[in-house]
């Protein structure tokens, strides 16, 4: 699993998706592995509006890159983005890949399990059905 | 209309995975149609953020695939972020084996393993893909992980690639209404294909009434490809719904 995945996806119980806690999700036990990608400059350029940076940052730490900036970097006329910047983002979203771990919901501390690569959001039943559902039985 | 290669799928257990068929291959003329790639490439252009795209229930991979490997034909660039979710994690392995041997252009990100668009954040999809589980049955079979809550009925990864439930459209139904949540809402699109029984003309009056989802969005919505006999009892068709 990318690392760029993760900025796209939040826990998948319907009771979290409104609080601020379901995203990002948290890795535990991560084993990362880098796999070659053409580097694009233009491509991390046109990805970056498309990257919540606070979010991105929690997750680029727990998996021990520390080098992001505190700010999502801007390209302006003056002064377009910095190279380096663009290839270590490059490197960390989508050279850097999960291949077995854990997510975790900060808010009802659901586990999503990564294997060989695949993270699994299926939900046992109870969880699944609308809260209404549940409290109808 | 360009003549583009339908990806190799060879490696594919289609003792577990649904094989392409007739629905497969009308998605893919659909989406490489001319009327498709002029509605993409002005909807998408280059210079804008790049566009997510999600196939939901991608199978074999053949779909999204496609859509990754033609990228600079279909949006007119490859500044594409592509993604899959299915049910069942065989046919995700089997799609990103689909994907890598067939010359990705865009970039591929994944295949989870979800129910439709569950893991999802609000507004993220641009264009989103969904060939559904469409034949009317009488009930819906079970996902993988309710085996020991449902008696111990039997997971059968083959029925949930077609077993629909009533008109075939239970699983459709709960697509289109998170679609309101998951589209993002300046440009995204989704192409949906329904089969006759369906009642197709009856979906596209509720979604253009609002009656889909919980904010009562008037979507767009058209036909935009279709195959099959009219005297059979399949007739396919892709439709665009888009805000």
């Amino acid at each position: 699993m990318k690392i760029l995945t993760t900025n796209y996806i939040s826990c998948a119980v319907k009771a979290c998706k409104s609080t601020s806690l379901s995203f990002p999700l948290h890795f535990q036990d991560a084993v990362l592995v880098q796999e070659e990608v053409d580097f694009k400059p233009e491509f991390i350029t046109n990805i970056l509006p498309r990257i919540e940076w606070e979010a991105l940052k929690i997750t680029a730490v727990e998996l021990g890159f520390t080098t992001l900036p505190a700010q999502k970097p801007e390209a302006t006329e003056e002064a377009p983005l910095d190279p380096q910047v663009l290839k270590d983002l490059h490197t960390l979203l989508l050279e850097t890949q999960v291949t077995e771990g854990k997510l975790v919901c900060a808010n009802c501390k659901h586990v999503y399990n990564i294997h060989q690569g695949i993270a699994n959001f299926l939900l046992p039943n109870h969880l699944a059905l609308p809260l209404i559902m549940i409290t109808n039985f | 209309m360009p003549l583009l290669p339908t990806p190799d799928t060879s490696h594919v257990d289609y003792d577990q995975i649904y094989e392409p068929s007739e629905d497969s291959y009308l998605l893919l003329d659909t989406l490489s149609s001319d009327s498709e790639i002029s509605f993409l490439k002005e909807r998408f252009p280059t210079q804008n953020a790049v566009p997510i795209v999600l196939e939901v229930g991608t199978g074999s991979g053949v779909v999204l695939s496609f859509l990754t490997t033609n990228s600079s034909t279909i949006f007119g660039h490859d500044s594409v972020l592509t993604l899959g979710i299915d049910v069942s994690t065989p046919a995700n392995k089997a799609t990103n084996e689909t994907i890598s041997r067939n010359k990705p252009r865009g970039h591929y990100l994944d295949s989870l393993t979800a129910n439709l668009v569950s893991p999802l954040r609000d507004g993220t999809v641009d264009m989103l893909v969904f060939n559904p589980p469409y034949v009317p049955t009488s009930e819906l079979p079970i996902l993988p992980g309710e085996e020991d809550a449902e008696g111990g009925r039997k997971l059968d990864l083959l029925e949930l690639t077609y077993a629909g439930g009533p008109d075939g459209m239970l699983t459709t139904d709960r697509l289109l209404d998170s679609l309101e949540k998951v589209l993002s809402k300046d440009r995204g699109v989704a192409y949906i294909l329904l089969c006759a029984q369906n009642k197709p003309e009856a979906v596209a009056e509720r979604l253009r009434s609002g009656r889909y989802g919980e904010e009562g969005i008037r979507w767009q919505v058209e036909k935009v490809g279709s195959s099959g006999k009219k005297g059979g009892w399949e007739v396919l068709g892709i439709w665009r719904i888009w805000r």
